[in-house]
């Protein structure tokens, strides 16, 4: 609804509305920018400066001693990611496609208990989870994480293609049943080349959600096996000596790079997500 | 080619639940065109997804040719289908839309490219093969949905209301293409509408359905002259019959309606002498057609004045509204007749060929129920109320 | 018509084809049923025994939820994530709200905004929590920032002030999620009836009180929707609180989501751990069955 304003020129509520909206601009940009500037900061200059001061040197060196630190957790979170995304992904889509277009008695049920458990709390799963990960001898390795990425990404990739799927009209399907296609080849030659725009909203969400995750990182890896999530967490928290906040700022910069440049370039499909998850069923 | 039975077929989605479609029997022959035809939920399209098998059926049979092919999944049925929606394959080009079912069935390319092209100077859409279906109109995307089942050169070809998504003008012009192509090709051909202009000028033969049944099984002039129920005579036909409620009475020994106009009264002797029709609460139905203006010299026909109450000239006709016995009549009158409101005119029509509904059943007096197929119990349904 | 009619049977082709759309869902659907559901039963189960570090399956009736109410931090815990959930769903939602409703009016650049309004959903609860606990610092965040622009004598400590330390976490929150419930309400004002805002200018009303009085309470669904989210994102935090205070000073600043974890796996008390994960499931279901429910029934009366 964008007619309200009849007269789009300088008006006193226009200015108002504007200070506004730049003010949270600059808001939401402080941390951002306060985190740059940190990192490049000297420990010297921290403490001497405040968070807005430039630095008196600009100086790489809490990047290359937080690179040091958590960089085999940064390949961890690929190794993790990575495989997980694309599992998940392509299990929503084959899901959502049999949910849409290949509904049985019990497929509708299935789907209710699936969007249920989108709402699931992981606290409840836990320990059962961390009991099974050891029975299949995957505790604490990054495959173990990558197999509990998929299994609870499910609820959200098949709900994405599912509520996409639906939008198809079934007379396609039947078209290409009758012009002789079995399941797959109408999934492979029919559907899947319409889906390039969830693809990409599901691609992009679950790579968020997994790289960002915390809580199955710091509970069900340890050690070498830990995403940068938890790794930060761990500099960060861990009180030995002397507080290096240009360290700290930088790692969390290098954690939070990727889904950040992923937003970046493509942030109208995170957006789609965002509001796809949210208009539920 | 092929021919089509219906045997007793049944369908319905659950236990308890009413059925979609019952008892459903009909043929044609090869190379007919059967139309489908009724209201918003009658049944049609069910009864064409079960012809195709993309539903299955709860009882009966439905033979294609010699076969049974109840059982059998859609792609062995030798079966193409155009859809209201077109249904084409949105991220192929035209030409990639036709082959695609040549392909599955591992169609040589060679055999393929004569094929599309075949069809593409059949429906001329030569030009658009290397197009995408979303940058068709709907008339060119209708082309090539048919191409598509053209291609397949299928036993049957089942049409699902493929008019319904163009517009007026544009609908005229396809249904003379259509009626062409099939006067050339011969094709076996179910189509379903619920245009009962189509059906009248498409078909060899319609099934008038309603609430799952056939009402009447047979030609588009048995359907439109001999209609079997108050539900047919209603729905075929443009403006519809006229429906007077009234008690046939008996003068001077014969069995006549009473017609009144609140102006004046005429009885119409009707043909069916029938003792148990006496004092009988009957429908009168009357085409606005067979209402003409009454001539100077008298023919025998019985006559009535009546007040024109309005007049809507469309061009070809004049219709006029009066009242006979309260209820609202249209007559179809020549176009240069122009009474204003409130004119009195003399009516008159032929008692032979006006027909006579049950009020309660809703059956046709007289010759109930004509055709179905080929002689067996015909289907009399029945219409409860109006 | 020949008599005779000849029986095709279905091909093996054919009933291999009836079963896939089966099959393929079929490892997902055992997933689901055992991953989900069978795993929160299990944790259901283990609630009521006398798991410490390792799963006993003796049966102890409620004695573990008995311990959780009488333990000071779980309370604690669930007093901070009544603050901390209220607060967050409040201020969060005005804020998308209001910038949603400032967004819609033909703003140049909108497109710009909006993307930074966003960016902070795209990043780890860590990163947000790290980021915000240095902006936060006693002594060296914004309180001296403050100082050097000639606030004199201002102090910002709430982080290590107990009754106040939960207020941090909050402004961390909302400041990650309000982009999102304005990207929200944006996409739902701007699906808004034309004719009805025509109709109310048409009778008089001015731009403020049209939004107040007719455009929003129209997005009561966008409401319902973002309140149930922001309650899930709050009743889930977890990582939040565990980059930004850990629980501290002390457990001052503990949420279920911690308690759960610290409980389980740090203290070795399972039994009271799932205990808490699933009075924390209580508290989710307490939001989505209402919710649900009404849903359904509105649909049923359209």
């Amino acid at each position: 609804m964008t007619s309200l304003a009849t007269k789009p020129g300088i008006s006193l509520s226009r200015i108002a509305i504007y200070t506004v909206l730049i003010l949270a601009v600059l808001l939401y940009l402080v941390p951002l920018v306060v985190m740059l500037l940190t990192s490049f900061k000297t420990p010297e200059d921290i403490s001497t400066g405040n968070l807005l001061s430039w630095p008196t040197v600009v100086s790489g060196i809490g990047w290359v001693k937080a690179w040091a630190t958590v960089n085999g957790y940064f390949w961890n979170s690929i190794k993790i990611t990575v495989p997980a995304v694309l599992i998940s992904t392509a299990i929503g889509a084959l899901n959502g496609y049999v949910l849409s277009m290949w509904r049985f008695r019990g497929s509708q049920l299935f789907f209710g208990l699936l969007l249920f458990g989108c709402f699931l709390p992981f606290q409840t799963v836990l320990l059962p989870a961390s009991f099974t990960l050891g029975k299949m001898g995957l505790a604490s390795t990054t495959t173990g994480l990558v197999f509990v990425h998929v299994v609870y990404g499910l609820a959200f990739t098949t709900l994405f293609f599912r509520n996409y799927y639906v939008s198809i009209p079934d007379a396609l399907v039947k078209a290409a049943r009758l012009d002789g296609a079995g399941f797959f080849t109408i999934f492979r030659m029919i559907i899947l080349p319409m889906s390039t725009p969830i693809i990409m909203v599901c691609l992009i969400w679950q790579f968020t959600q997994i790289w960002n995750d915390f809580l199955f990182g710091v509970v069900f890896s340890s050690g070498d096996s830990q995403p940068i999530t938890v790794a930060l967490n761990n500099l960060v928290n861990t009180s030995t000596g002397a507080k290096e906040y240009n360290v700290d700022m930088a790692a969390a910069m290098i954690a939070g790079l990727p889904t950040l440049l992923v937003y970046v370039v493509a942030g109208k499909y995170f957006v789609r997500g965002l509001t796809a998850g949210a208009v539920k069923g | 080619m092929a021919t089509l039975e219906l045997r007793n077929v049944n369908k319905t989605y659950g236990v308890g639940l009413p059925d979609t479609l019952k008892n459903i029997e009909l043929s044609i022959k090869d190379g007919e065109f059967l139309i489908l035809v009724g209201p918003s939920g009658c049944g049609k399209s069910t009864l064409m997804n079960c012809i195709a098998g993309l539903e299955t059926i709860t009882g009966g049979a439905i033979m294609i040719g010699d076969q049974d092919v109840s059982g059998m999944s859609p792609k062995d049925r030798d079966i193409a289908m155009v859809f209201q929606s077109y249904a084409l394959y949105p991220t192929m080009s035209v030409r990639e839309n036709i082959e695609f079912g040549l392909k599955i069935r591992k169609m040589p390319q060679s055999a393929i490219d004569e094929e599309v092209a075949r069809v593409a100077k059949l429906l001329q859409i030569e030009h658009l093969l290397n197009r995408k279906p979303g940058q068709l109109s709907g008339g060119q995307q209708q082309r090539v949905a048919m191409g598509r089942a053209l291609a397949r050169r299928p036993k049957i070809y089942l049409f699902d209301e493929p008019l319904s998504n163009l517009d007026a003008k544009l609908r005229v012009e396809m249904r003379t293409e259509m009626k062409l192509m099939h006067q050339r090709l011969k094709t076996t051909t179910v189509y379903v509408t619920h245009d009962q202009i189509e059906a009248m000028t498409l078909g060899d033969k319609v099934a008038v359905m309603k609430d799952g049944i056939i009402q009447q099984f047979g030609t588009p002039k048995e359907i439109y002259t001999n209609p079997a129920n108050l539900f047919v005579a209603s729905f075929i036909g443009s403006p519809p019959m006229n429906f007077i409620p009234l008690r046939l009475q008996r003068k001077d020994g014969r069995l006549v309606a009473l017609l009144d106009s609140g102006q004046a009264r005429c009885e119409l002797p009707l043909g069916m002498q029938d003792a148990g029709l006496e004092d009988r609460e009957v429908i009168l139905g009357m085409r606005p057609e067979q209402i003409v203006l009454a001539g100077s010299e008298p023919n025998g026909l019985p006559t009535i004045r009546a007040e024109v109450q309005v007049t809507e000239p469309t061009g070809p006709d004049t219709l006029v509204f009066v009242s006979l016995n309260d209820t609202k009549v249209c007559c179809r009158l020549a176009p240069d007749v122009a009474p204003q409101a409130g004119e009195t005119m003399t009516l008159q029509c032929d008692p032979q060929k006006v027909l006579l509904f049950d009020a309660q059943t809703g059956e046709r007096l007289g010759m109930a129920g004509q055709t179905q197929a080929e002689g067996r119990a015909p289907n009399v349904a029945q219409f409860k109320g109006r | 018509m020949s008599s005779v009619a000849v029986f095709s049977k279905a091909s093996p082709f054919d009933a291999l084809q009836r079963w896939l759309p089966k099959l393929v869902l079929a490892p997902s659907m055992f997933i689901v049923l055992v991953g989900f559901y069978g795993y929160i039963l299990w944790t259901f189960l283990l609630s009521f025994t006398n798991s410490t570090f390792l799963p006993t399956y003796k049966w102890v009736g409620l004695a573990q939820y008995a311990r959780l109410f009488d333990n000071d931090r779980w309370w604690v815990a669930s007093k901070n994530l009544a603050v901390f959930g209220g607060m967050f769903i409040g201020i969060t939602l005005v804020i998308g709200v209001l910038l949603a409703v400032f967004l819609d009016q033909r703003i140049r650049r909108e497109g710009f905004i909006r993307t930074i309004y966003l960016y902070p959903m795209a990043l780890s609860m860590i990163v947000t929590g790290t980021a915000w606990k240095w902006l936060l610092n006693p002594g060296m965040g914004l309180d001296k920032l403050l100082r050097d622009w000639g606030w004199e004598g201002f102090r910002l400590d709430w982080l290590i002030d107990p009754d106040r330390v939960v207020y941090c976490l909050v402004i961390a929150a909302v400041w990650q999620a309000s982009g999102f419930i304005m990207a929200m309400f944006l996409a739902g004002l701007r699906g808004v009836d034309q004719s009805i805002i025509r109709a109310a200018q048409i009778d008089g009303a001015s731009m403020p009180s049209i939004y107040w009085k007719v455009v929003l309470p129209s997005l009561r669904p966008v409401f319902f929707s973002a309140v149930m989210i922001l309650a899930h994102i709050a009743i889930k935090s977890f990582d939040l609180v565990a980059a930004m205070t850990a629980g501290g000073p002390g457990y001052s600043s503990d949420l279920p989501a911690m308690f759960m974890y610290s409980f389980t796996f740090s203290r070795g008390q399972m039994g009271m751990g799932s205990a808490s994960a699933i009075l924390m499931l209580g508290a989710i279901l307490a939001i989505i069955v209402p919710y649900l429910y009404s849903e359904l029934r509105t649909k049923r009366h359209d």
